[in-house]
């Protein structure tokens, strides 16, 4: 899973748009889908064009929306599996599809268009309170750090075993996450004494 | 088990956001009081860990793969509370950088992966704990292992509750298909937040001893307790014993009710799947003999690891 680039963002208009106004519009369309009737109308229909009219001004690539959707398909088509069975259920899962196709993306366009950094902005405007705040705004610093950690190590783990055992490959990831964590845990102590440096508090 | 916007009704949105924002109201202020100040930072680090964690996949049985969830190992690790915080930050950014879980039913994912996974997960930790007499680092393994799978297995019950309440998925078929698909892979969590267990007790065993505790400690656990018996009740409750809908009373009370919420769950009530007799009762009996084994695969597990300790072993104890 990579995690998706800012700087290819900056070209579209709707990304120079403020925050709050992307936010709020993509908020009140997933409302507005979740509140749609259970069964297939022709406001789902007006609700997709109004989505791939918002497409292209957003220049969201296609295999990125097709990417994440696919991820999310799993679980939805499990569900509907689910229902399937039920003749009944029918119209209600049809419409269930639906919702979710569109609130996903829905949502795709928000994150295409929006960097994370802003959407905690509008959250610390909302009066999050601060504890959250600063544990997202650490999580999103350090997720690529610590991601890419996790490369290194079990590229070198990797390097070094030539065993593709099965419980070989259990130990080594424990092994890894379990390295993962302390490290982690030494690097908070580190930033904590850098913040301390930095007149924190 | 990341519930999608779209598969709820108003009602279950509204309650289970409710029931996320009580819980994490509870940790916020479990860790405001009791968090010292230097071990702020190591939440924003930690939800970091877990979200990474989440990216690499154990190999399961014929070429799939499963990956971490990490609520109970954040439990065990850091304490409950912080570890609730930690699941609701992770679920806020697989959310809104991602698009993995709705936005509205994000108090849904909160309360089922981040409260009642992570706290019903270090209840039946510390219950194991302090009931078992065994070798200290055995009995970390043990109850760490089978914590991870209950925590996960609860989870998913109230996910298929919350299916079943709004009408989207009916009961006789999403709470055992949920039950048996997350008892399978409860297995792979107990089994890596064991083996993680014992890697970082093997290497910093001191970090486990910096968790939350004190009197104000078992106030919280009082709330965390209440409020996953009442998603118990408010979820599964109605459909597990035919107990009146309580639920549906309050939203009757309060008018946000609507319409065809219950022209929907009417025809799955006397709902039975044609080839078992009664899927509940069916489904409860494997539950329990699956809660059993993993009992009793838990107990080996940490029988099996925990001997290996006392020889060094060279290939796990360092990653470069």
């Amino acid at each position: 899973m990579q995690l998706p680039a800012t700087e290819r963002r900056t070209g579209a208009s709707v990304s120079r748009t403020p925050p709050s106004i992307k936010l709020g519009t993509a908020l009140a369309l997933v409302l507005f889908i979740c509140l749609l009737p259970r069964r297939l109308t022709a406001t789902y229909g007006i609700v997709a064009g109004i989505l791939l009219f918002l497409w292209p001004l957003c220049r969201m690539p296609f295999l990125f929306a097709l990417r994440r959707l696919l991820v999310m398909e799993f679980f939805i088509a499990g569900v509907a599996l689910l229902s399937l069975l039920t003749p009944s259920a029918t119209p209600v899962v049809l419409a269930a599809l639906a919702k979710s196709n569109l609130c996903v993306f829905t949502m795709l366009l928000l994150i295409w268009t929006t960097p994370f950094h802003d959407i905690l902005g509008q959250l610390r405007k909302l009066r999050m309170p601060t504890v959250m705040l600063t544990t997202l705004a650490l999580m999103y610093r350090f997720l690529p750090v610590l991601l890419e950690e996790s490369r290194r190590m079990q590229r070198a783990r990797a390097s070094r075993t030539f065993s593709r055992r099965r419980r070989l490959a259990w130990d080594n990831l424990a092994a890894i996450l379990g390295q993962l964590f302390i490290r982690s845990a030494e690097r908070a102590e580190r930033i904590y004494l850098a913040m301390c440096a930095r007149g924190w508090k | 088990m990341h519930l999608p916007d779209g598969f709820l009704d108003a009602r279950t949105t509204v309650a289970s956001a409710t029931a996320a924002a009580a819980g994490v109201a509870i940790a916020l202020r479990q860790v405001r009081t009791t968090l010292e100040p230097h071990r702020l930072p190591m939440l924003g680090l930690a939800a970091a860990f877990v979200f990474a964690a989440q990216m690499l996949n154990f190999p399961v049985a014929g070429g799939t793969s499963g990956h971490l969830v990490g609520g109970v190992l954040t439990a065990i690790l850091l304490g409950p509370s912080a570890a609730v915080l930690v699941m609701t930050c992770v679920l806020i950014v697989q959310c809104f950088m991602f698009a993995d879980g709705g936005v509205l039913a994000l108090g849904a994912n909160v309360f089922n992966m981040g409260v009642v996974n992570v706290c019903a997960g270090y209840a039946v930790f510390a219950l194991l704990r302090s009931f078992t007499r065994m070798e200290q680092r055995r009995s970390m393994v043990f109850a760490a292992a089978f914590a991870a799978w209950f925590g996960t297995v609860l989870g998913s019950i109230l996910c298929a509750g919350e299916l079943a309440l709004s009408g989207t998925a009916p009961w006789p078929l999403a709470f055992p298909a949920m039950a048996n698909v997350h008892m399978v892979i409860g297995i792979g969590e107990g089994l890596a937040t064991g083996l993680i267990m014992l890697v970082v007790m093997r290497n910093r065993p001191e970090l486990l001893d910096a968790r939350e505790h004190g009197a104000r400690a078992s106030l919280s656990f009082i709330g965390y307790g209440l409020l996953t018996c009442a998603g118990l009740a408010v979820f599964v409750a109605p459909f597990a014993c035919g107990w009146p809908d309580g639920l549906e009373k309050v939203s009757q009370l309060l008018g946000f009710e609507r319409q065809g919420a219950n022209a929907v769950t009417a025809p799955f009530a006397d709902y039975c799947l044609p080839w078992i007799g009664s899927t509940t009762a069916a489904t409860a009996i494997a539950g329990l003999i699956g809660t059993l084994l993993a009992f009793a695969a838990a107990y080996l597990l940490a029988r099996v690891l925990v001997p290996a300790l006392r020889a060094p072993r060279k290939d796990a104890a360092s990653g470069n």
